[in-house]
């Protein structure tokens, strides 16, 4: 990877990510909750790991990335406005009918790889990717971004044995643990802990980092061999990352604002001043 | 040429065709050897499967699937409504032992609602050769066509010469008949012969029409037959909602119709697991039972009430 962005550039950039996300949490809203928490993953991702850029969507060559968990969506948007990827005048389409930009990806959207909304389809999927980049000898790497409670679902576990199996260590899983599924914390309705232990178990390399340090998502990236084994990234989180006001707060998982209290939590990004939101919590989606 | 030589043959020509199956090797034992590379087993994982055959397709390859029909078209169902059919990807679903082809195995391996489920999918096309000779007709179009599609595999030997010519939206007709036509497809077109010359024998003009293709169904030559023969029989080894009778009953309504219309199908229970012609005495879908069935139709002009539950 040529010209790496800095700590500093990265920050700002995630900053810049964070406004358009709260941005798309009114007027309908969005899964906001779990967009911050992936939002600096993805930042260091199209940043500084992944050879994808506005040049060469198309090519054959390139890394591909896929959002398996497609409800975070809104943080992939706001890096792709931040990257060039997408034109930033496009987001104000949110949840209009003139665009394809709504609560989960569309490939109609430039950078989106392929859609997504249902859980645990995406990990078999990079799975066809990242073989048939083996079988044309291709190098490319396929990264695809699971979420904590996606880990519920079978087919990630059937993908992970097939994929294990079939020796694509091209592939790289990364898990956004942000310790929340919907409603409720992971561990309090289906535990998954030990992660690491059980994709140990199934052949894969597992690796860690904390998902909003830039330093150490580059030092954890960056070690990651290619071993005959694929490997996976369990990322730790937090839900809300950014707004104290929701930080890991379970009934701030779809949230649709007024105008007034997005200004109210732009300003708390910027200075970490509380908002006091009135807005219902627990909306149905 | 046979089911496992054709798939050779078109991996061959085209480098992007890539089998991949869910260690249902019975039909494609010697493909691993053959292709090499393009040749895939994830095992007992229809789900991953799937969605690795919508990655592949991704990446321009035009991934076949062979698997058993209920574990594709049911366990896989969602993957491939989502991937393959939202995707419109050229996913090639081929379901084996399907209809009444799973014997003894019993009501988890019966495909019967199969063709109900894959219709529903927009993009998705469906087909149903009637023996492994019209399979092998039919495969290279579908292969090459830029749809998802499903085709109901069939290993049957073949009793006619078909003709092969096939097109994406066109069926087989066999004979034309003023009094009675036959449409059909799959296992039973064997049976539907075998009823036509009993019913030949009793002087009534038969017609007979191999379907090939379900979706797109040959609407034109469908239309034609409704209006020139007086009776249309429906058969197929399918649940008599969503089948083919669904399909003419709402081609008829459309086109505005008004056609006799005796269907034979699966009324609402899973058939009776046993060897292939043991079912077919058992369930009534022999020629004999056929034709004896169409004459009490026609003689009692009955109406198919007991399809009404």
């Amino acid at each position: 990877m040529k010209n790496k962005k800095s700590k500093q550039e990265l920050e700002n950039i995630a900053l810049n990510v964070r406004e358009h996300i709260i941005k798309m949490a009114t007027d309908g809203g969005c899964f906001i909750g779990a967009s911050l928490s992936c939002a600096d993953l993805l930042v260091y991702l199209y940043s500084n790991f992944l050879n994808v850029n506005k040049s060469n969507l198309k090519d054959n060559n390139r890394d591909y990335f896929f959002l398996s968990k497609g409800h975070d969506v809104p943080a992939l948007y706001g890096t792709f406005a931040e990257l060039g990827i997408l034109e930033k005048e496009r987001l104000k389409n949110h949840l209009k009918t003139n665009d394809f930009i709504y609560w989960h990806p569309n490939v109609k959207v430039p950078g989106i790889e392929f859609h997504s909304g249902s859980l645990g389809h995406l990990l078999s999927v990079s799975g066809g990717v990242a073989l048939d980049c083996k079988l044309k000898n291709q190098d490319n790497k396929v990264v695809v971004v699971l979420g904590d409670g996606e880990c519920n679902e079978g087919s990630i576990w059937e993908a992970s044995l097939v994929i294990a199996a079939h020796k694509l260590d091209n592939l790289i899983a990364v898990i956004d643990r942000n310790h929340f599924q919907a409603n409720i914390q992971t561990e309090e309705l289906i535990p998954i802990e030990p992660l690491d232990e059980k994709f140990k178990a199934f052949g894969w390399n597992v690796y860690s980092c904390n998902g909003h340090d830039f330093d150490d998502m580059d030092k954890t990236f960056s070690s990651i061999i290619q071993n005959g084994k694929p490997s996976v990234v369990i990322a730790d989180t937090v839900r809300g990352r950014g707004l104290p006001s929701i930080e890991a707060r379970a009934d701030r998982w779809f949230c649709n604002f007024t105008h007034k209290e997005i200004e109210q939590l732009i300003n708390e990004l910027h200075t970490k001043e509380k908002t006091n939101l009135e807005s219902e919590t627990l909306i149905v989606r | 040429m046979n089911y496992e030589e054709i798939l050779i043959s078109i991996a061959e020509k085209n480098k992007n065709v890539i089998i991949i199956t869910a260690e249902n090797r019975a039909a494609i034992r010697n493909l691993p050897s053959k292709l090499q590379n393009q040749f895939v087993d994830v095992g007992i994982s229809e789900q991953t499967m799937i969605g690795m055959a919508a990655g592949l397709a991704l990446r321009g390859r035009i991934p076949v699937v062979h698997a058993l029909s209920t574990f594709l078209t049911m366990r896989a169902f969602e993957f491939i409504r989502t991937d393959a059919g939202i995707g419109n990807l050229p996913v090639k679903l081929i379901g084996a032992v399907a209809g009444f082809l799973s014997e003894a195995n019993g009501p988890t391996h019966q495909a019967i609602e199969d063709i109900s489920l894959m219709r529903g999918i927009p993009p998705m096309q469906v087909f149903a050769p009637s023996d492994e000779d019209d399979l092998v007709i039919m495969l290279p179009e579908i292969i090459n066509s830029p749809n998802p599609s499903y085709v109901r595999y069939t290993n049957l030997k073949a009793d006619v010469e078909h003709n092969k010519d096939f097109k994406i939206g066109k069926a087989e007709a066999i004979a034309e008949g003023e009094d009675i036509t036959i449409l059909t497809y799959g296992t039973l077109f064997k049976e539907a012969l075998a009823a036509a010359e009993i019913l030949r024998s009793k002087d009534k003009s038969v017609g007979i029409i191999n379907l090939r293709s379900l979706k797109p169904i040959d609407h034109e030559t469908i239309e034609n037959i409704c209006t020139k023969s007086n009776l249309i029989v429906t058969l197929e080894d399918h649940f008599i909602t969503g089948g083919f009778f669904s399909i003419l009953s709402e081609l008829l309504v459309l086109k505005r119709i008004n056609s006799r219309v005796f269907p034979i199908a699966l009324n609402n229970k899973w058939f009776k697991p046993a060897l292939l012609q043991d079912v077919l005495e058992y369930e009534g879908f022999t020629g004999e039972a056929i034709a004896e069935k169409i004459i009490k139709h026609e003689q009692e002009k009955h109406i198919a009430t007991e399809y009404f539950y």
